[in-house]
């Protein structure tokens, strides 16, 4: 994204600092049309300050390594353009909402994963090499329930968008939760009430307040709301009826 | 225990759903004509309907909001542990209290 | 706490819910306290009953019914949500709970005034 065939500059704020706080520092980054937001965060650090640290990996809206705060709202920076987020030339990136802070953009993404395995989202089996293929019925309700929900890449923007994990540190969060919606959905999974148990305690699904910022700021279109939803049905279900 | 939480606050929700309908649908009628303690009195007073009616309202209400306001509290204001479920159990006493000496007051025969 | 900049429906409808739920516990001890003073004390509760009869006051009331309504109505909305059956539509179901807070509160108002 060199040269000068640019069509003027925006100004860009970018957070800079670490776990003991920080501050926002401005650049004034060449506009070039169909820029991302990504694009201006390699280019203040190519050509401005190589200091900047950030992620991105794949670049194409697969991997998830990008996500970042834009004026306010987590999305994927590289498949997010300028021209949809400027406000009067002006732009302002920060790190992930509700995950500590490593450096300047990178945000520490240990607390998010921890929860995806809290949330009882490690798959236990219930066939040996010795028993054929499980079949999977893609017809069947229960698995469209899951496949609506495998999908997710662990981007953590639902995450950040979530002002219940905001206020809560212990709160699963969306992301964990809807994979263990996956897992109570999976024919093939033996856990299924282990899963429950794991999103009944304290942090679990039964805090979800159904803002629904998970549902609007999905990159990928997934609805942790509806898996959440479904997570309480199936525990007071249990609840009432033992199943 | 935050399941339970969960289970009573939304079934004392449905509880009070006919309640509030029934309240509302009270409060339009009695508030025309302007409300007067003798007016509402009459209604209520040696009632065993109302004090059903607003017994029942007051415990599922105490119960509902201690919850509520519990988890605000924790939400917004970073409260956790002992204090929290302390004041959560002080506002449901608190409310069961002044909500039971209102429904005497204004069901009770003098 | 810093929240998100752009808000949506259903956001909209998460904070008026825990707005109006904040707004009515803080206001039923003052409810309770009123309604014993007739007990015990009678003729401070007609004292208080034409102090309600101002103008104020009967917005302020009109204020409390929309706030029950939009709680109740919404939280119909979250049990349909939670126990019945995955729908779509909850932008929808929403707005249709506000309208109908604003038609019940609406006909308390105009008979109150």
């Amino acid at each position: 994204m060199s040269g000068t065939d640019g069509i003027g500059t925006i100004n860009v704020s970018v957070w800079r600092g670490g776990p003991e706080g920080g501050a926002y520092q401005q650049f004034d980054v060449p506009r070039h049309e169909s820029q991302t937001v990504l694009d201006t965060v390699a280019w203040i650090q190519q050509e401005a300050d190589p200091t900047l640290s950030y992620r991105f990996a794949c670049r194409v809206g697969m991997c998830g390594s990008c996500a970042m705060m834009v004026n306010g709202v987590p999305r994927w920076t590289c498949r997010t353009h300028v021209d949809k987020v400027l406000h009067d030339d002006r732009m302002e990136i920060a790190p992930l909402r509700n995950l500590p802070v490593i450096k300047d953009l990178a945000a520490n993404m240990d607390p998010f994963f921890d929860k995806w395995v809290k949330a009882g989202g490690v798959f236990e089996g219930t066939d040996t090499r010795q028993d054929g293929f499980a079949p999977v019925v893609h017809e069947s309700a229960d698995r469209a329930e899951a496949d609506a929900g495998i999908e997710c890449i662990n981007c953590a923007v639902c995450y950040a968008s979530c002002d219940t994990v905001a206020g809560d540190p212990n709160f699963l969060g969306p992301a964990a939760l809807n994979r263990a919606w996956t897992l109570v959905n999976d024919a093939k999974d033996a856990s299924r009430d282990r899963v429950l148990d794991a999103v009944s305690a304290s942090g679990g699904c039964h805090s979800c307040h159904s803002m629904g910022n998970c549902q609007q700021y999905c990159p990928n279109g997934l609805s942790p709301l509806s898996a959440i939803a479904g997570l309480k049905r199936a525990t007071v279900r249990r609840a009432f009826r033992g199943r | 225990m935050e399941f339970r939480l969960y289970l009573l606050q939304r079934i004392s929700a449905l509880i009070m759903v006919p309640l509030v309908l029934g309240h509302i649908a009270v409060m339009i009628y009695a508030v025309q004509d302007g409300l007067s303690t003798d007016e509402i009195l009459s209604r209520t007073r040696g009632s065993v309907f109302w004090a059903v009616f607003y017994g029942t309202f007051v415990v599922a209400v105490a119960i509902h909001a201690a919850i509520g306001l519990r988890t605000i509290t924790r939400e917004w204001l970073g409260v956790t542990g002992v204090t929290l479920d302390g004041f959560a159990a002080a506002t449901c006493f608190g409310l069961l209290a002044m909500g039971m000496n209102a429904v005497a007051a204004v069901t009770l025969a003098p | 706490m810093t929240y998100l900049r752009r808000a949506h429906p259903l956001w909209f409808a998460y904070l008026l819910h825990r707005i109006s739920g904040l707004a009515l516990a803080l206001f039923l001890p003052v409810h309770f306290w009123v309604l014993s003073r007739a007990l015990t004390a009678p003729q401070d509760l007609d004292r208080f009953l034409a102090f309600a009869e101002l103008p104020a006051v009967k917005l302020a009331e009109w204020g409390l019914v929309f706030l029950l309504s939009v709680h109740a109505f919404g939280g119909l909305r979250l049990l349909a949500l939670e126990w019945l059956p995955w729908q779509p539509r909850h932008k929808t179901l929403a707005a249709g709970a506000v309208a109908l807070s604003m038609l019940v509160s609406g006909t308390f108002f105009l008979q109150a005034w």
